[in-house]
């Protein structure tokens, strides 16, 4: 299989503090990928640096050939993204927030309307489609998130936290589409999570990262084994020492959430 | 192109959406209006100067244009505070584009406003000399507008926070406003306001709309556009440079 996302020797830096710390990994077309670890070990900021946002201290990236520093426009042809904090136009209508992204996206124009209402339906927002976002609850930002980040079909999709703050039953709902469409389409799922049981059932090969650093990586069964722990999250606490649901309740998480919630 | 456009697009909807910012927007420049041009009317006619409210209209005129055009510049900010600039920067789309709607856009809001604020000034009392050069005065306000928003938008891509901003921009727009004749003729001010008011842009603004809308102009229609043109080429290099760099 062909490499799509590769890093080597990646680090960035602000000011005293190191966000990412030296890191190095692949990820191979049509796989699913996952980033496992607390808030604040650097999940989001290799994310900006992979999606251009962002550019590195030091090392290397390739995006599906190419580097997103040099080749920007052909990096951010690549993929979609779905960020962890709210990036929807509150003043405007679901309907809108879609159609601006499939301009943005050079969706070609004859498909535009027909793949929102699809993504629409599918989110369950079609009844609201002519609502503005701010009467939106936290939960139907998020899933309008992800209906726009699927609406142009991109060879990579760049998902970072995106289950936070969503009921069970409509994280299970999302993820069901998007293994559909990975393996359809062949579109590479790179996602970061706190959430053991996602990373574990979702993904192919998890990377445990940790202060910025690659502690470990492999398919959970590989994390299981090389720890000999009967579960992931008894490997994560070996390989951390730390259990990941101290993290879960940690202050700026709380208030991720309510913001979410209550954003207005 | 349909980028620009979408982005164009957006910055109306969401002025047209906000009716406190429409009537807010208004309040001032119709204060302005009122309690300069009856306040200083008598005294203006009385030093032999002619009609105050016929000089002063088309200056408010410009102020609304140059205060809602250099302000836009905070939507910036805020999409940045709010997230929805990491959606249009990930998109694979130039940002030049990108800029150049969120700008235009801008300009054409604070365009409509000044057109609205010529509207007002007809109601106290002022009369331009002719209709077609009330058109070629409404391109001014264009030129202006991009110009300003241009501006506005070069500073907030450097910006993190509002409150950097908003300190700019009072830093910024009272001495633009003041020494650009829009209040007061600059004839008779000392040396160095004059200085100031010389290589103010706005000054060149004021002066080309008062010789469209009254027909009296200091430096001529030709050197007002001229002025006028490259230093709105100016800002939009600068504020697309700037914007293009943005790290979020």
């Amino acid at each position: 299989m062909a490499e799509i996302i590769s890093v080597k020797d990646l680090t960035k830096r602000f000011k005293a503090l190191t966000a990412v710390d030296n890191i190095s990994f692949t990820v191979e077309k049509g796989e699913i990928f996952a980033f496992l670890g607390p808030n604040g070990a650097g999940k989001s900021t290799t994310i900006k640096m992979l999606t251009t946002l962002l550019n590195p201290t030091e090392g290397k990236m390739t995006i599906n050939g190419f580097d997103p520093q040099e080749d920007q426009n052909q990096v951010r042809q690549s993929f979609g993204i779905v960020f962890q904090d709210p990036s929807l136009d509150d003043e405007l209508t679901a309907w809108e927030n879609m159609k601006l992204h499939a301009v943005l996206y050079q969706v070609p124009a004859k498909e535009q309307n027909q793949r929102i209402g699809e993504m629409l339906r599918f989110v369950e927002l079609w009844d609201r489609k002519n609502s503005l976002v701010k009467t939106f609850s936290g939960g139907m930002k998020r899933r309008l998130e992800i209906a726009r980040g699927l609406l142009h079909h991109p060879k990579i999709l760049f998902l970072d936290e995106p289950t936070l703050g969503l009921d069970p039953q409509t994280r299970n709902h999302m993820w069901e589409y998007l293994k559909r469409i990975n393996k359809a389409e062949q579109m590479t799922v790179f996602f970061t999570t706190h959430y053991m049981e996602e990373a574990e059932k979702i993904a192919n090969r998890v990377a445990i990262i940790d202060h910025g650093k690659i502690v470990a990586m492999g398919t959970p069964e590989q994390l299981k084994t090389q720890t000999g722990k009967k579960t992931l999250e008894e490997a994560f606490l070996a390989l951390t020492g730390k259990t990941i649901r101290e993290e879960e309740a940690s202050p700026l998480d709380a208030l991720r959430a309510r913001r979410r919630m209550h954003h207005h | 192109m349909n980028t620009a456009y979408i982005l164009w697009l957006r910055q109306l909807k969401r002025y047209f959406r906000s009716k406190p910012r429409v009537i807010g927007s208004l309040a001032q420049p119709l204060l302005f209006l009122v309690s300069f041009g009856f306040g200083f009317g008598s005294i203006y006619q009385k030093a032999g100067n002619g009609n105050y409210m016929e000089f002063l209209a088309p200056g408010i005129i410009l102020m609304s244009v140059l205060f809602t055009a250099l302000f836009s510049g905070i939507d910036v900010i805020w999409d940045r505070q709010f997230g929805f600039l990491k959606e249009t920067l990930a998109a694979p789309v130039s940002r030049m584009a990108i800029m150049l709607g969120r700008t235009l856009g801008g300009a054409t809001v604070a365009s409509l406003q000044g057109i609205v604020v010529f509207l007002l000034t007809l109601l106290v009392g002022f009369r331009p000399q002719n209709i077609v050069m009330v058109l070629a005065s409404f391109g001014i306000m264009f030129l202006v507008a991009v110009m300003f928003t241009s501006l506005g938008t070069w500073i907030a891509s450097t910006m993190e926070d509002m409150q950097g901003f908003q300190l700019i921009m009072n830093f910024l727009v009272m001495p633009i406003f003041f020494l650009s004749g829009a209040l007061f003729p600059t004839e008779g001010m000392p040396k160095f306001m004059l200085l100031i008011a010389r290589i103010n842009p706005l000054s060149y603004g004021v002066d080309a709309i008062r010789g469209t809308l009254i027909g009296v102009s200091t430096y001529g229609i030709h050197l007002d556009m001229v002025v006028l043109l490259l230093v709105t080429a100016v800002f939009l290099v600068c504020g697309s440079y700037s914007f293009s760099k943005i790290q979020v």
